[in-house]
């Protein structure tokens, strides 16, 4: 041992130095590329919009052009009745197609996992193809058959009314189906639930394959039917799974774009009825060149999400889940 | 040796020189314009050799954002950049363009020689200029001659006046079923929005920035009442805007017994939109002396560029040049703002599609007529306001006066 060199300060030799700052530091490194891409493309444009939404700018008029303009934003945007209107109707669209997703999925998650076990991964990967299929093929066929003139749904519905008998059962005229007030909404939310189905029917058999066989096996020795089986083990084990799956489509729904964009046209279709708050935000931001407004809006959004999953947190979520067990 | 040490030498030095004096500037443009600034530049090339020019071509939203972005972080665009009409009062806010009224460039030397209504388009309230403008596009009638003839009506009856239209619309339809005089009643309305202006009138402010919207304008109100009628009387297909899927079927299938659009609007019928009826259709100047323009393009520079004088060159060639604007209508059909282009022996041959019809001698008449429009920074807003309560109406769920209140109301919101 060279005793008269570690005697004043341990010098170490450069091997253990950088051992010494590879444990220290090298775990840092491996992680950083995350906390990069993060801070640049997720943290940076949040705290950017923020800033945003208390300024007025337009974006062409490049960044020298911004004006700090308090909470005007913010108050202009809630006395606007078209940003009320586009609230409405996201909310409805929402429901529309929120609801039917949801009772469709679970039936048929159910189906699939009791009585088609063979061809499952067949049927589930069917069922899933809407979701992973472009939005804008999706849309734009859909656009096709919701045709007024032209569309397959309207020739289908007068071929149904020529039928003897039951014809009386269908509209006499073409209908209208995105040229109309009323028809519009549900024919946006149709399309969202085709395309989201799927998703949901595969979280649900996830959630249905963790539940264990022999409850089932149990229960249908102690002569349960089917109905009862779903009703008494299926949903109330589903339950965690139901609330995954209903927040995703809140938060989903909320910030529904691509189908209304498509469906209705930049426009908003009929009336406006398909104006969703990201369509009316974008069109804000793109036509109207205002992105400070259109950032405020993004907060509002933003806010009313976080409030609705608080309360849907609250109603089904894992505090009520343990109350009830 | 030495000898060759001193050619060797020498030809460095000159293909140094060389490369030190030819530039590269870039362009940035959207389709069907690329294929326009491709074919310019070989004839560019040979009066400007220094210069190289790239060429950078975007889907046409993209490319705009595209050029959103750049203007807004002051970074990235091109030497040149296509504005398309709808845009340019967007970017001519702040100084993101250069103002080409001023020197070196000096645009306005050369007003005289476009067509009127082109300029103004490219200058803001506070007189700077930011885009040169390349093409134009004269509105026009364009209607089915087997129709009318079927239904005994004269093409004259169609464009008399809005009445003799609708009037004559409701025989063409009647004598041909499944047929629509017009793709969508609204289209009537944006043309008669777009007549008869005041003298220093915007479409929906005056210069002084005053909301003209509203129950009391009489452009609005007899706007609005004649889209109505259409839409009451069932002349109008309902297909929304143009190139939407209603459209688009409507044309292919030969429904559509006339159309109001851009001179344009030809090359896309004969080259995808109702190929089968090539002969069967013509056209006639707007329904009551309307003369309106639908689109066109411009260049400009954007402040950022650090090659603006070769930018400038390539502008003027593409814009000032009669050879090439006419070179331009050859390659797209992109009608010239150039007048002097427009006297070309090829405006005044017959169009094929249209039965032979001597039609560009018609729309050279209507570019020429087309009155300038002030623009408003506000005017998509306007735009959008006026559009949704002119549907409102045609749809039955308001009358003429409460919409055109309504939009009123919501205009001078937003002109805060």
């Amino acid at each position: 041992m060279r005793a008269g060199t570690s005697a004043a300060t341990p010098r170490l030799s450069l091997g253990a130095r950088w051992n010494n700052f590879q444990r220290r530091y090298a775990p840092y490194i491996f992680i950083s590329p995350f906390f990069i891409l993060f801070a640049v493309f997720g943290l940076f444009p949040i705290v950017f919009s923020l800033y945003l939404s208390f300024h007025e700018w337009q974006p062409a008029a490049g960044l020298g052009s911004m004006e700090f303009v308090g909470w005007r934003n913010f108050t202009d945007n809630l006395t606007d009745p078209t940003f009320w209107q586009s609230l409405r109707n996201t909310a409805v669209i929402a429901l529309e197609s929120g609801i039917p997703q949801h009772l469709i999925a679970i039936p048929l998650a159910f189906a699939i996992h009791m009585g088609l076990r063979r061809v499952q991964g067949l049927v589930t990967a069917l069922y899933f193809l809407p979701y992973i299929t472009s939005v804008v093929a999706i849309s734009v066929i859909f656009v096709t058959i919701f045709s007024w003139q032209y569309g397959v749904l309207n020739v289908l519905l007068t071929g149904l009314r020529n039928l003897p008998l039951i014809g009386g059962l269908f509209p006499a005229e073409k209908i209208n189906w995105l040229g109309n007030r009323e028809f519009l909404q549900p024919a946006v939310a149709s399309v969202v639930v085709w395309r989201y189905v799927g998703w949901n029917v595969v979280l649900y058999l996830s959630g249905l394959q963790a539940i264990p066989r022999d409850l089932y096996e149990a229960a249908s020795v102690d002569g349960a039917t089917t109905w009862q089986q779903f009703r008494h083990i299926t949903l109330p084990l589903l339950r965690p799974i139901m609330f995954v799956a209903v927040t995703l489509t809140l938060i989903g729904n909320l910030q529904l774009f691509e189908e209304p964009y498509i469906i209705a046209g930049d426009s908003g279709g009929i009336g406006n009825m398909a104006l969703t708050t990201v369509m009316y935000m974008y069109r804000t931001y793109n036509f109207y060149s205002d992105a400070g407004l259109a950032a405020a809006m993004s907060w509002l959004l933003f806010i009313l999400i976080g409030g609705l999953t608080f309360v849907n947190n609250r109603v089904f979520g894992r505090g009520r889940l343990s109350g009830s067990d | 040796m030495k000898k060759h040490v001193l050619i060797v030498s020498a030809l460095l030095l000159a293909s140094g020189a060389l490369a030190q004096q030819k530039k590269t500037i870039t362009v940035g443009v959207f389709p069907d314009l690329d294929s326009v600034v491709k074919a310019a530049l070989p004839g560019f090339y040979k009066t400007h050799p220094n210069i190289e020019v790239k060429i950078n071509s975007l889907a046409y939203a993209d490319h705009h954002n595209a050029l959103t972005t750049a203007l807004a972080t002051g970074n990235g665009a091109n030497d040149v950049e296509a504005i398309d009409f709808g845009y340019v009062a967007k970017f001519a806010e702040g100084g993101g363009l250069v103002d080409l009224s001023k020197a070196p460039y000096n645009a306005a030397q050369y007003r005289n020689r476009f067509v009127a209504y082109t300029f103004p388009q490219a200058m803001t309230q506070d007189g700077r200029m930011v885009a040169m403008p390349t093409d134009i596009g004269p509105g026009s009638m364009f209607y089915r001659t087997d129709f009318l003839k079927k239904a005994g009506v004269q093409p004259t009856e169609l464009n008399r006046s809005w009445d003799s239209y609708i009037a004559a619309g409701r025989k063409i339809v009647a004598a041909n079923p499944g047929t629509f005089l017009i793709p969508d009643a609204s289209e009537v309305a944006t043309i008669i929005i777009r007549t008869g202006l005041k003298s220093g009138e915007g479409l929906y402010f005056d210069q002084a920035g005053k909301v003209l919207v509203g129950p009391d304008n009489p452009r609005f109100v007899r706007a609005f009442t004649v889209a109505k009628q259409i839409r009451d009387a069932k002349l109008d297909a309902r297909a929304g805007a143009a190139f939407s899927s209603d459209w688009t079927t409507a044309f292919q299938k030969g429904n559509l017994a006339s159309e109001v659009s851009g001179a344009w609007l030809v090359g896309h019928m004969q080259n995808w939109l109702a190929k089968d009826f090539a002969g069967k259709w013509a056209a006639q100047q707007l329904p009551g002396n309307s003369y309106t323009s639908y689109g066109g393009s411009f260049y400009g520079i954007p402040s950022q560029s650090k090659n603006k004088a070769e930018a400038w060159e390539l502008i003027k060639y593409l814009t000032t040049d009669p050879s090439q604007q006419i070179l331009a209508f050859k390659t797209t059909g992109a009608f010239p703002a150039l007048r002097a282009a427009q006297t070309a022996p090829l405006f005044n041959e017959g169009v094929p599609y249209l039965a032979g019809q001597k039609a560009r001698v018609l729309w050279r008449q209507a570019a020429n007529q087309i009155k300038p429009i002030d623009v408003n920074r506000l005017d998509p807003v306007a735009e959008q306001i006026v559009s949704d309560s002119l549907s409102a109406v045609l749809d039955g769920s308001k009358t003429v006066e409460q919409a055109l209140g309504e939009a009123q109301r919501l205009i001078q919101r937003r002109a805060r």
